[in-house]
């Protein structure tokens, strides 16, 4: 069992430092959800609603975004360049110490 | 006078808020007890969630069902409740509600249709699924002007110009299906890039090479103008120049996808956690308001978890409590249909094939 720490700044600006599990085949989306942070998640995490997405704040390479995920946040509001839709962000060890913040809500 | 005042009024025993699977399974299960139900939805076809997000997709928790595609079970779930003849009001979304005296409901619809129940189910998900608009000024005055986020009834647009904005399934669906059926279909998308069902982008593929489809991308729709009604769109190329065009049609369709909003049920005095209605499940899902009653997605409690199959055990209680609630005075013992046989309000019955009883002679010796 292995945690890493991430800390989740939600749309009133607080921060939550979070331990997030590597072995239980978990996304951002579904952290912020266990933490009972305000995420919708209305597609259940396929890529299709843009509820989770999330600004990446610190520089932690996340790698392209995929196919789906593009797609999606091409049709989203407040998108930039450093968006991502939590659900399509795999927790690994890569991601100890990241910080995001939540998009608003549409 | 407002020719909505005429309307007629919607009576029914359970009036259910929500066409999704568990709306629907619930007028299977108030079926058996003789209960008649009308559902409201927000949205032009039944199924929730199920066909507006995920029609393709396939379900691996549904008992008894190794695999379903969502389209599917909801096909599935419609072909059951058939013979209890539901009444549906559809894209139209649940606005008001009032208890009168004798402790019935009414509830009027955002189009002004009022329903007349003794008990309502709200089986509303995640809320009313409202369409993402685009951001154009003065928009609302072409609504059903020949502006619809949403396609109800496809006759509508016969030997009409119809230009579709969006780059999801429900824009390429529609556009294929309105080739046949429209005199001119344009298919307008902010990308080149569509994400839907490989065959559905086939199919637009096909349609565009034989000139049944006018595909214009990179580009958006920037403006709707008409008198009275929708008449042309101001669209813009995405290329270089950002060339400017105006489209000749009778109907702009933007089809951005739908947000659910739990909307205005949240404003009918229901006690209300974390965007969900909260109920009693120790026994019925009944709501801090005696005679309605909210299952599946929209209501929460101790452990809650929003399953298809937790909606139906929700539903099959609902109804027993408001048999309980409509008849006081009536015993009832639950039957299994196996044994009871389903009796449609269609005049149709089902039932168990008999077993015979018949003695089987012996072997005769010769
Ligand atoms: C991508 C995805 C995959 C899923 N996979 C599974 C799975 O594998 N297994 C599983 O069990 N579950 C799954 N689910 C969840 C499942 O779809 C839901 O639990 C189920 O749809 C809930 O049914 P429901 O009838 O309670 O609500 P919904 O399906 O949400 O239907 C509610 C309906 O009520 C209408 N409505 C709401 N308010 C109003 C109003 N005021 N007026 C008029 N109409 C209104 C809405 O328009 C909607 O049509 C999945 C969900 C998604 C998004
Ligand atoms: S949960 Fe819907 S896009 Fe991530």
């Amino acid at each position: 069992m292995s945690d890493i720490k991430i800390t989740i700044i939600d749309r009133e600006g607080k921060r939550h430092e979070v331990d997030a599990p590597t072995d239980m085949n978990m996304n951002l989306m579904e952290v912020c959800k266990a933490y009972e942070l305000p995420v919708q998640a209305v597609c259940g995490g396929m890529a299709m609603c843009a509820t989770c997405q999330c600004y990446i704040i610190s520089d932690h390479d996340l790698g392209e975004r995929n196919d789906d995920e593009q797609a999606m946040l091409w049709e989203a509001s407040f998108v930039k360049d450093n968006s991502r839709l939590g659900c399509q962000v795999p927790i690994t060890e890569d991601l100890e110490g990241l910080v995001v913040e939540l998009a608003p809500e549409e | 006078m407002d020719f909505i005042m005429e309307k007629e009024m919607i009576t029914t025993d359970i009036l259910i808020i929500g066409a999704g699977p568990t709306g629907l399974f619930a007028v299977f299960e108030a079926g058996l007890l003789k209960l008649k139900c009308h559902i409201i939805d927000a949205l032009a076809q039944p199924g929730g969630q199920c066909t507006e997000l995920y029609p393709k997709k396939p379900i691996y928790d549904i008992p008894g069902f190794p695999e379903v595609l969502a389209g599917d079970l909801v096909t599935n779930l419609m072909k059951q409740i058939e013979p209890f003849q539901p009444g549906f009001t559809l894209g139209e979304r649940a606005e008001t509600i009032e208890k009168l005296e004798d402790g019935s409901f009414i509830v009027t619809t955002s189009k002004g249709t009022k329903h007349h129940a003794k008990i309502v189910a709200i089986a509303g998900g995640l809320g009313s699924f409202e369409p993402r608009k685009p951001a154009i000024d003065g928009l609302e005055k072409y609504e059903d002007k020949g502006l619809a986020y949403m396609i109800k009834d496809p006759e509508v647009y016969r030997d009409k110009k119809v230009v579709i904005a969006g780059g999801g399934d429900s824009a390429l669906d529609w556009s294929i299906f309105l080739a046949d059926v429209a005199s001119e279909v344009t298919l307008v998308h902010r990308r080149e890039e569509f994400r839907g069902a490989l065959d559905s982008v086939e199919k637009v593929e096909e349609l565009v090479q034989a000139d049944k489809i006018r595909l214009i991308t990179p580009a958006e729709i920037l403006d709707v103008n008409g008198n009275g009604k929708v008449e042309t769109v101001l669209l813009q190329h995405n290329d270089e120049a950002k060339r400017m065009e105006v489209i000749e049609c009778d109907a702009f369709i933007p089809l951005f996808g739908l947000a659910p909003k739990l909307g205005p049920i949240g404003d009918w005095g229901l006690e209300i956690e974390k965007n969900a209605i909260k109920v009693d499940n120790t026994l019925d899902y009944q709501t801090n308001i005696p005679g309605i009653y909210a299952i599946g997605d929209v209501n929460t409690y101790p452990g809650k978890l929003k399953l298809i199959l937790c909606g139906f055990h929700e539903a099959t209680l609902m109804c027993q409590s408001a048999y309980q609630r409509i008849f006081p005075d009536k015993r009832y013992v639950m039957k299994y249909t196996t044994v009871g046989g389903i009796d449609g309000f269609d005049g149709s019955r089902k039932e168990a094939e008999k077993s015979i009883v018949k003695k089987i002679g012996n072997k005769q010796n010769v």
